[in-house]
């Protein structure tokens, strides 16, 4: 089927297989590999995207459920010559270790932040609940995200 | 295969009388599991998401109605002062999960795990389905025929679930190996009726459909009665008849073992669970919410 969607800001099509996940067209049709592909079933959330606004696992939407909808990447995050805060604080606090998880790490934890921009422990925590990784404990990744919410609120001030 | 992405349930209901074989597709959660892992080939498809008609939550003195299509995220949201909606709706997956899972797939998916279903057997709720030219209501225990089991038929599409609202606080536990992206292992809900002094007790994940308890909610009502709880919120329990009544939740389940736990931990469980919410349900009281 041909598919036409808004991919960060930019109206893509493609021709795609129709039993296709938004993920593998993402992926293999669109040619944006950032988001993952590892469980395939919502478990890891390695493939975590914006559908129109709200934090979805692109494996588990049907491409064709994105015709005529936005989505965003973590493409979309930085810029040629930055990173995102977020992803900046990831570096910083070794919150990448093999960094299969790290992109939907980086998209819950934007996602939490503008929702939550001082976010407890808990929270943090329930927000990264859908976010698998199985290299670092998770401790440097919650490190991540409190520095993260430190630098951007910083950077309102700021502003 | 085809696919179809009707925008509104109109078209929607055309198509299914078209097209029986037609699947629809509405947060993917559990479908596009089969999908990416080749167990399902539909010949169709048709995507439900955008059907304005099925995410509706609306609610007058009577009847609450919720559309197949309303997500977790939003019950979350829309029944904060319902213990067991929220609740139960809190434990589904992840924030990722409950963005897209909604009510109307944990009724088609029919699991007896399903996380919203002991709440809308709790509720009494019916299940409302629609076909080019009508609807009909099926009681929940009507629509919940069996493991992954219901009364659907294959030109029809699941239009929501009604329930009348009761008075009284209410609470939802599930038991599993985490707090997140967790099956349920055992699962129950518990609603107490302060206007006609009732209790509603249902369980998950221990039977082959979601269950009510009867012999559960008449003693647990008689245990209320004696100790004059329903007005005294300090009221103390007798603990005697409280053991008497996790023994009747655990003999009025039939669990199963398998591979997320045996059928004597199960068992277990649900008289932890009742006992919980029981003890929950209590506290929440003085807050004087109702469902």
């Amino acid at each position: 089927m041909q598919l036409r969607l808004r991919v960060n800001e930019e109206v893509m099509e493609a021709d795609v297989w129709e039993g296709s996940s938004l993920l593998h067209v993402l992926r293999e049709d669109l040619h944006l590999p950032g988001s993952k592909n590892a469980c395939e079933q919502g478990e890891c959330g390695s493939c975590s995207v914006w559908l129109d606004d709200e934090l979805v696992c692109s494996c588990l939407v049907l491409g064709a459920q994105a015709q005529d909808r936005a989505v965003r990447t973590v493409e979309s995050l930085a810029s040629r010559t930055e990173l995102h805060p977020v992803q900046e604080a990831f570096v910083r606090t070794g919150a990448v270790q093999c960094g299969f998880c790290t992109p939907g790490a980086v998209v819950a934890t934007v996602e939490l932040l503008l929702k939550d921009p001082s976010p407890s422990d808990d929270a943090i925590k329930e927000a990264l609940s859908g976010n698998l990784c199985r290299c670092t404990g998770y401790a440097k990744i919650i490190d991540a995200v409190r520095l993260a919410a430190a630098d951007l609120s910083q950077a309102r001030l700021d502003g | 295969m085809d696919v179809f992405i009707p925008e509104g349930l109109e078209e929607a209901l055309e198509i299914k009388s078209r097209r029986p074989d037609c699947v629809p597709i509405a947060g993917g959660t559990d479908l596009m599991v089969e999908l990416n892992f080749g167990r399902r080939h539909p010949g169709a498809m048709m995507d439900i998401s955008r059907i304005a008609d099925l995410r509706g939550v609306r609610a007058d003195d009577d009847a609450i109605f919720v559309g197949a299509g309303v997500t977790y995220t939003t019950l979350i949201e829309r029944f904060a002062s319902v213990a067991a909606v929220a609740g139960a709706s809190r434990t589904v997956g992840s924030p990722q999960i409950r963005n897209r899972a909604t009510i109307g797939g944990n009724l088609a998916t029919a699991s007896p795990a399903g996380d919203a279903l002991p709440v809308l057997a709790c509720l009494d709720a019916e299940v409302i389905l629609g076909r080019k030219g009508g609807t009909r209501n099926l009681p929940w225990h009507a629509f919940l025929t069996g493991p992954k089991a219901n009364a659907l038929d294959p030109d029809e599409l699941i239009l929501g679930v009604s329930w009348r609202p009761t008075s009284g606080p209410s609470a939802f536990s599930k038991v599993g190996t985490r707090n997140a992206m967790v099956i349920a292992v055992a699962s129950l809900c518990l609603v107490l009726d302060e206007a006609r002094r009732s209790v509603r007790i249902a369980a998950g994940s221990v039977a082959p459909t979601v269950i009510r308890l009867p012999a559960a909610e008449e003693a647990t009502r008689d245990l209320l009665d004696a100790a004059d709880a329903w007005d005294d919120p300090d009221a103390v329990l007798d603990e005697t008849k409280l053991a008497e009544i996790r023994g009747l939740v655990q003999a009025g389940v039939s669990p199963i073992d398998d591979h997320r736990a045996t059928a004597a931990y199960r068992r277990h469980t649900c008289g932890v669970l009742v006992e919980r919410a029981l003890r929950w349900a209590l506290e929440e009281r003085s807050a004087g919410s109702g469902a």
